[in-house]
């Protein structure tokens, strides 16, 4: 049960303590809604997982958005030595921190600007997955029946094959465009976000609030949406943090299969470490290695904070 | 019990026939031109034309359909589009023989770790130990397959040497050296599935560790040991015998990436295969593969847990 479920005894025992130290303050429910919101952010950003989750994954959208800060190499460029001779295949050195690869670009810029691909996909991708999963997962939890039947049987079929096999017909068929990607991830992660929240909403739709409601009349859309949706709201929040995480590994494998988006020169881990880690079986680690942990320390990053959000957010 | 099986199987029909829609329209309905796109852009007009009449891409969705399903039910793929003259069934089955290897060496190696690795976290529930097993098991689970597998492949296939970069066993190689050049691979998978088997055995394990039965057993006098074996384990596994029945699919049909990086022919590198080709027939043949497994092993996984667990085998019957 959530923390600001209104009928929630505990709640109500803290609400009159409040009242009768204050008696002056009305304590409004949605006040009271708001400061355990801000008590729970509080506490979140207290979590040391939390931080270090935080800190990485916001080097990796500086990265992102201003890749020029982080290196003076243009995604494209060729390293040059102080001969201005271009230098293919370096192993790690002082001017080229990550070495170079096989025509010479410098590993570290290709790693810095190769954080874009991941970062504007995966979070958009999860959040639609979150919005579409939380209204299919009201509409069955709340109405069940036949469409929930229906919809439930379509959700496992989707659930039963492995998300990579699904996303891989799916820009076969598609293209591999960035709407296409968005939308396979989102459309594959939807059955689940929307399987746990219909089993939240199935809990939620016992209680006697949502009971009362129904009594008093109000419309079923006003009891989705202003009754059980702020319950379940916290929910939301812990799925699409995990959703990112599995967002990124899915584009992340996407891109290393062929599938990845933009000209195939520009930077994209994923499509770095494909084309690159033949090369490690002869010694030239560097540039498949250091991409490969970029993409580690993201999904790490993300699930640090997916995890910390999971234990403040669902306690 | 039976009457619960029967129900499962036929509840497993339709959603394979779900299924089999999700893959015919990726297939057949979205695709403007899959003659163009399985001849290739420079092929002559009369080709294209050729194949859609011998495939019969011209006829009406429908026919395509129960050709499909009728394929299914007979378990005849015909021919594969991208390796004309050979049957999809003989692609299908090495493959998925390759796959089971690895599959069941993984698991061999995973289950005993990562349960080990549960209980000894539950046990010491909140020390340091705990912490580092349920952390570590969080990072290297949220690792994408191709990632560790080109990580581990530096580490231990090149750097260290210790085993073979790459998956393909000679053809005559013996057990021990098939298992030598697997090895890499399933420990990829290991380093995978460790954080997540461990993270659901640890929570079943604090649940049986803290239940009135297991202090009763304590208390008449039973050793720690006798105590985990006969009580504990029996509840704490509940959870990861479901979950590991939910991962048998992935198993065998996604882990496409690894395969690729190990260059080896599992059941997911001939997937992947079959959709750039692309060879419908026999992508429609894996992809069902799949979903069959995964039906299969979350059956298998419910019957093992109505057997451990009487309470589970009487809600099978109210079924």
């Amino acid at each position: 049960m959530s923390i600001n479920e209104p009928h929630d005894p505990a709640v109500e025992i803290v609400d009159m303590a409040a009242v009768a130290r204050a008696p002056l303050e009305p304590a409004i429910p949605a006040t009271d809604r708001k400061s355990i919101k801000r008590e729970l952010r509080r506490e979140l950003f207290r979590t040391p997982s939390f931080i270090v989750g935080a800190v990485i994954s916001l080097f990796w959208v500086a990265c992102a958005v201003a890749p020029g800060i982080f290196t003076k190499w243009g995604e494209s460029d060729f390293v040059r030595n102080s001969d201005g001779a271009s230098i293919p295949r370096a192993s790690p050195r002082a001017d080229a921190w990550f070495g170079t690869d096989t025509i010479g670009q410098d590993v570290f810029a290709r790693v810095i600007y190769g954080a874009d691909n991941v970062l504007i996909t995966s979070p958009i991708a999860a959040l639609i997955a979150v919005l579409a999963g939380a209204v299919l997962g009201l509409v069955m939890g709340y109405f069940r029946g036949w469409a929930d039947e229906i919809l439930s049987r379509v959700l496992e079929a989707v659930l039963s094959l492995p998300v990579v096999l699904l996303a891989i017909m799916a820009v076969v068929t598609f293209g591999s465009t960035r709407l296409v990607l968005i939308l396979t991830i989102a459309t594959l992660f939807t059955p689940v976000v929307a399987r746990t929240v219909r089993s939240a909403v199935l809990a939620e739709a016992q209680l006697d609030y949502v009971t009362s409601a129904k009594l008093r009349g109000e419309p079923a859309l006003f009891i989705m949406l202003r009754e059980i949706f702020p319950n379940i709201s916290n929910i939301l929040v812990v799925e699409f943090t995990v959703r990112v995480g599995y967002a990124i590994f899915t584009v992340a494998t996407l891109s290393f299969l062929g599938f990845s988006v933009g000209s195939a020169s520009d930077a994209d881990w994923g499509r770095d470490i494909s084309d690159t880690y033949s090369l490690i079986q002869a010694g030239q680690w560097w540039p498949a290695i250091f991409p490969a942990l970029a993409i580690a320390s993201l999904v790490i990053a993300i699930n640090l904070i997916a995890d910390s959000v999971d234990k403040v957010y669902s306690s | 019990m039976l009457r619960y099986i029967a129900r499962r199987l036929a509840l497993s029909l339709i959603t394979l026939f779900l299924i089999l829609l999700i893959v015919f329209s990726l297939t057949r309905v979205f695709p403007s031109e899959p003659a163009r796109q399985l001849a290739g852009p420079f092929a002559s007009e009369e080709r294209v034309e050729q194949l859609t009449e011998n495939l019969g891409l011209d006829d009406p969705l429908p026919t395509q359909f129960g050709r499909l399903v009728r394929d299914v039910v007979t378990l005849d793929f015909g021919e594969s589009f991208s390796q004309p003259g050979v049957r999809v069934l003989d692609l299908i089955r090495p493959a998925l023989w390759n796959s089971a290897k690895l599959v069941i060496l993984s698991l061999l190696l995973v289950l005993p770790i990562s349960i080990f690795g549960g209980i000894m976290a539950a046990r010491k529930k909140d020390t340091l130990l705990d912490r580092s097993i349920v952390s570590f098991g969080l990072a290297s689970a949220s690792i994408p397959d191709f990632v560790s597998g080109v990580l581990l492949q530096f580490l231990i296939g090149v750097k260290l040497g210790w085993l073979p970069a790459v998956s393909n066993a000679p053809d005559d190689a013996g057990l021990l050296t098939g298992i030598k050049f697997i090895l890499l691979p399933a420990l990829a998978i290991l380093f995978v599935y460790f954080g997540y088997i461990a993270r659901i055995t640890r929570a079943g394990a604090i649940g049986a560790f803290e239940a009135d039965y297991t202090r009763t057993a304590y208390m008449k006098g039973m050793s720690s040991s006798k105590v985990i074996r006969k009580h504990v384990l029996r509840n704490a596994l509940q959870p990861t015998v479901a979950v590991t029945g939910t991962q048998m699919g992935y198993l065998f049909g996604g882990l496409i990436g690894l395969e690729v990086v190990f260059n080896y022919n599992g059941l997911g590198g001939l997937i992947f295969r079959a959709a750039t080709a692309p060879d419908f027939p026999l992508l429609q043949a894996a992809v069902l593969s799949v979903a069959i497994i995964f039906m299969l092993s979350t059956l298998a996984a419910d019957l093992i847990i109505a057997w451990m667990n009487p309470r589970a085998r009487l809600d099978l019957g109210d079924d």
